[in-house]
């Protein structure tokens, strides 16, 4: 995530303010930290209930107002009662975004009876290609039943925000471009609250398996 | 890990070794995900071998409009998509492209690749010059060729 490096704003501060300046490059530290993903996968992976009860479950989240795959408004509170597996990219990757869909479809083919228990939702980056019509088509593809949100550049801005999720346009010759864009799977649970990630390093087998701990 | 184990794999590696020997250049396993609906993008792998150091500069299809020599990395947790002006090749080593790594990049489909199907992709080496290969289509998001990718 595009932040200043905190040791620059350390380095310079006068004597006097270097304890509170360390107090803020350590939480400005911890942010960075946040918005990776990685660092909770792993500080929650041996804790049976993730990060539910923690302070961490409010940290990732919030609302949002999408438009699902078949034109129908969705927002955060629509996603509640069920286990989501939350991923954004965009349809025009053709690389992690469908090895990210197809890992959660395999996933949740080995959940057996606990599969209904979990949605699966795809939130593209890509507003502006990425159309309900165009989504329908494109996560049809996948085993799994996927719930794709779109909507307004800033509805996709907001949603990703409250995710920590980082996305950019990268132009590309002939007009074209591509996505720069975290690559997380956020786990939360039915009340909505942030629980565990996954990264594009984790095995189907190992998201499967932390799910049932979850699911319980 | 008992001896007998480390001797097998000791066999295995010395015959993999002894395959992977070409007296020129070769293009193996090539395959690429089935694009899920309607994308216009996809991406092609393959496994190169050459008894001398080239470079792919270069790619083209009749699948696509465009076949671009692509890098995808992980910079933390963020995946950027870098177009590449070639992939070196070291002599006697195999090169795979893989997901999460370097691919040719299909740009502007002309059909959706669908799992099962085939088409032709050349490459454009420095030295050796072009090389067609037939691509198999594997399912979206698949992590490596089949089995009907590895017989071409």
């Amino acid at each position: 995530m595009p932040r200043t490096p905190p040791t620059a704003q350390t380095r310079n501060s006068p004597p006097g303010g270097s304890r509170r300046f360390l107090l803020i490059a350590g939480v400005l530290a911890g942010l960075v930290i946040l918005g990776t993903g990685a660092f909770l996968a792993l500080a929650l992976r041996d804790n049976p209930r993730g990060a539910a009860g923690t302070a961490l479950a409010s940290a990732i989240g919030g609302p949002f107002q999408l438009v699902d795959q078949n034109g129908k408004t969705v927002t955060d509170a629509d996603l509640k009662g069920k286990w989501s597996l939350i991923y954004f990219g965009y349809t025009h990757c053709p690389d992690a975004c469908p090895t990210a869909l197809n890992d959660i479809s395999i996933a949740l083919s080995e959940l057996g009876p606990k599969r209904d228990a979990v949605r699966p939702v795809f939130i593209t980056v890509d507003p502006e290609r990425d159309t309900p019509e165009s989504l329908k088509a494109y996560v049809t593809s996948f085993d799994a039943p996927i719930l794709a949100l779109t909507g307004t550049a800033e509805q996709v801005a907001q949603a990703a925000k409250g995710y920590r999720v980082y996305y950019a346009k990268h132009p590309e010759a002939g007009g074209d471009y591509s996505m720069d864009h975290s690559s997380v799977i956020y786990v939360m649970d039915p009340e909505g609250r942030f629980t565990a990630s996954f990264t594009h390093e984790s095995a189907p087998e190992q998201i499967s398996e932390r799910l049932k701990k979850l699911i319980g | 890990m008992s001896i007998k184990v480390l001797a097998f794999a000791a066999c295995i590696t010395v015959a993999n070794a002894a395959l992977a020997q070409p007296t020129e250049l070769e293009v193996d396993n090539a395959w690429a995900g089935a694009t899920p609906g309607q994308a216009e993008n996809g991406a092609a792998y393959v496994t190169i071998t050459s008894p001398s150091a080239d470079r792919l500069v270069s790619a083209s299809t009749p699948a696509a409009k465009k076949a671009e020599l692509h890098t995808m990395s992980m910079q933390g947790m963020v995946m950027k998509m870098r177009p590449v002006s070639g992939v070196d090749i070291p002599p006697g080593q195999a090169v795979t492209l893989k997901p999460g790594g370097e691919h040719i990049m299909l740009m502007g489909l002309n059909q959706p690749l669908r799992e099962g199907q085939s088409f032709p992709l050349t490459l454009n080496f420095e030295k050796a010059g072009p090389r067609t290969v037939t691509v198999t289509v594997e399912k979206a998001g698949a992590k490596g060729p089949g089995p009907a990718a590895a017989q071409h």
